[in-house]
């Protein structure tokens, strides 16, 4: 037999083997995804009955998570599924649980309470959940007592909504050139601010649609050398809210890691506009905002939605003022769940440390997204 | 210096025998305006072929030494330099024909910038103007350009500018109106029009008042205008603000029908506030009894 037919050989009997092996002692979370039982742990311990049941949401076995409930006579599987996923579209409607914590608050011999803290994995990024739960012992095993929020329920009801909507039509592929088209929105940046971070350069400031027409709005920042040639150029992402309508003021944030302002001798900021057909609902109201000092510093309040129409997802911006009135920090956050009509949602923006004492204002934005509509 | 003025005049003894062939062989025009009719002649005898070679065209003719060549109306169009060759079996003879553009403007292209702008802005309209003949031909000579811009209530700029190298530049100031101006630039006959957006400019101010409404307090404001007296098309985003207990509400809420309302959590000692993009509007305080 030749060296290749040998080789052959080799690893068709290597395969056999490792078939054979992974069958008598297969992998907990191959097991898992094939259906088997043994990737979650025994709940002989309150920290196991609360990290099985976070395995079993990871894992998407909602049956398995909800059967190992001690309350679940009080809700049905769907209504279980739906308080972790959004009873409405949302961001965690398509999300993945990423990984999870558990701490442990207060334990006795047949009590505990715990909190467990689900980090889903969402098209902008992780969106950490925390819920309090309580855990309690039945004979030899611990069990949850899951906390399943009430959902809002918005009374049957006709709200007269005056959709208020821009379109765009731009020239056509026949027209001549020289034909007119259509401006762009003027936009300009009202305010500016340069800072050394200790993860680099960051610059803030805002920018302002001063047009009569809705924007879609970017800005992009180009560091200068010392003999003005272009370091790194770099734009605001989704620290802006890219939707601007008539005369709102949008924050942006910009982020250059590992630079340093030492070697800057200027910067060219770049704002970009372009016409965008858009509606003016619906109206959020960003109510009992509150500045929450250090530790733990971070601006709270609740959205409440004013229109008829749901929003899927909303993006909060928070812009923080020293009181000079100069903007040191924009933050922001994505609200999980969908934003009902009249129904108030929470929301926490996390502020640094250190700049929670240097400031002494914030103004608040909402984008939102609704099904079948733009940010 | 002698022997330069030597070498010069037995130059042009070789050259002159050569141009006097050609000038004998072709007999063309200097120039012609474009698309019109012409005649080549040419003189001896014999087969040949004349080529006519210019910008963006190349015209061939097998024809009878002798005779005259004709070219009906819009055969060269194209303005430029155009060179005439004659070939035959043994030699070739060359002239050159000028094409110019034809001095009637037949079409302008017209840029208005910008489209939509706010009123009252000194020479915040600019037009630019290219005239052309029917062959698309940039008129180089001199003309005259009637601009004209006219609101809806009959308003009228007019400046008469002359072209320069076939175009014309002009700034407009924008009226104190908004509406759809009509902005057109003439020469002769041949007019162009665009339109421009005149659009109101910033609020002149905010005035907003407030009333209660169960446990909430409904602002309001006025309608809003700017400081020319145009109204602030609906859309334009006022933002609400209700500072309280060392908290704040807020809500951006776009014009409606000239106004912006909403409710707002009513809290004794609140002080509300309107603003819109860079104008601030009056303050409230709220007080209960």
């Amino acid at each position: 037999m030749n060296k290749g037919g040998l080789l052959a050989a080799f690893l068709m009997a290597a395969t056999i083997v490792l078939v054979i092996v992974g069958t008598i002692w297969p992998a907990p979370s191959a097991l898992a995804y094939a259906g088997g039982q043994h990737l979650f742990q025994s709940s002989a311990t309150p920290e196991d009955a609360v990290n099985s049941l976070g395995q079993a949401i990871q894992a998407k076995a909602w049956e398995k998570a909800y059967s190992s409930l001690a309350n679940k006579a009080q809700f049905t599987e769907p209504q279980f599924e739906h308080d972790l996923t959004g009873y409405y579209s949302s961001l965690l409607t398509y999300a993945t649980l990423d990984h999870f914590d558990v701490r442990p608050l207060h334990s006795s011999a047949d009590n505990a309470d715990m909190q467990i803290t689900l980090y889903w994995s969402t098209v902008v990024g992780l969106a950490p959940v925390s819920r309090d739960i309580h855990v309690t012992k039945n004979g030899d095993q611990w069990q949850v007592t899951w906390p399943v929020a009430k959902q809002p329920v918005v009374p049957p009801q006709v709200i007269p909504v005056n959709y208020l909507r821009w379109d765009v039509i731009y020239p056509g592929a026949g027209d001549d050139w020289g034909t007119q088209d259509v401006e762009a929105p003027h936009v300009r940046i009202v305010d500016m601010h340069p800072v050394q971070r200790a993860e680099g350069v960051v610059i803030m400031g805002e920018l302002l649609n001063e047009d009569v027409v809705p924007a879609y709005v970017s800005v992009s920042a180009t560091l200068l050398g010392k003999n003005q040639s272009p370091i790194a150029t770099e734009s605001s992402f989704d620290k802006i809210s890219h939707l601007l309508l008539p005369k709102q003021v949008t924050p942006f944030l910009i982020r250059f890691p590992d630079r340093s302002l030492a070697g800057v001798s200027g910067i060219r900021m770049t704002p970009f506009s372009t016409l965008i057909s858009a509606s003016a609902d619906p109206v959020i109201e960003i109510d009992n905002e509150h500045l929450n000092p250090a530790p733990d510093a971070s601006l709270t309040g609740q959205l409440i939605n004013q229109s008829g129409q749901i929003a899927n997802v909303a993006h909060v911006i928070g812009t923080f003022y020293d009181k000079s009135g100069q903007v040191v920090w924009v933050a922001d956050r994505y609200v999980d769940t969908a934003l009902l009509p009249q129904t108030p949602v929470p929301f926490s923006i996390h502020i640094p440390e250190d700049l929670a004492r240097t400031i002494s204002s914030q103004r608040t934005t909402v984008a939102t997204y609704s099904e079948g509509g733009a940010l | 210096m002698r022997r330069r003025f030597v070498f010069l005049v037995a130059t042009l003894l070789i050259a002159a025998p050569c141009i006097i062939a050609q000038d004998e062989a072709i007999q063309a025009p200097k120039s012609i305006a474009a698309g019109d009719a012409f005649a080549i002649q040419t003189t001896g005898s014999g087969k040949a072929a004349l080529y006519i070679v210019g910008p963006n065209q190349v015209l061939k003719r097998d024809v009878d030494r002798g005779q005259s060549i004709s070219f009906a109306p819009g055969t060269l169009h194209n303005a430029g330099h155009y060179l005439v060759i004659l070939k035959t079996d043994s030699s070739s003879y060359t002239s050159e024909v000028d094409v110019l553009p034809a001095n009637a403007p037949s079409e302008l292209s017209f840029l208005a910038r910008p489209s939509r702008l706010p009123v009252g802005l000194h020479d915040g309209i600019t037009g630019a103007v290219y005239v052309f003949d029917a062959y698309k031909n940039l008129i180089t000579a001199p003309a005259s350009v009637s601009f004209e811009l006219s609101n809806p209530s009959g308003v009228t700029q007019t400046h008469v500018v002359q072209t320069h190298n076939g175009a014309a530049l002009t700034a407009m100031d924008s009226t104190q109106q908004q509406g759809a101006d009509k902005f057109t630039a003439r020469v002769g006959d041949v007019i162009s029009t665009r339109i421009v957006g005149q659009v109101p400019g910033d609020p002149c101010g905010i005035k907003m008042s407030a009333k209660p409404s169960g446990q909430q307090i409904e602002l309001e404001t006025e309608p809003l205008r700017d400081c020319s007296g145009n109204a602030v098309p609906d859309g334009t985003i006022v933002t609400f603000t209700e500072t309280y207990a060392g908290a704040q509400t807020t809500a951006d809420v776009p014009l409606k029908r000239g106004i912006a309302q909403v409710a707002m959590p009513a809290h004794n000692g609140a002080m509300l506030s309107a603003a819109s993009g860079v104008v601030l509007g009056n303050q409230i305080r709220w007080e209960t009894h």
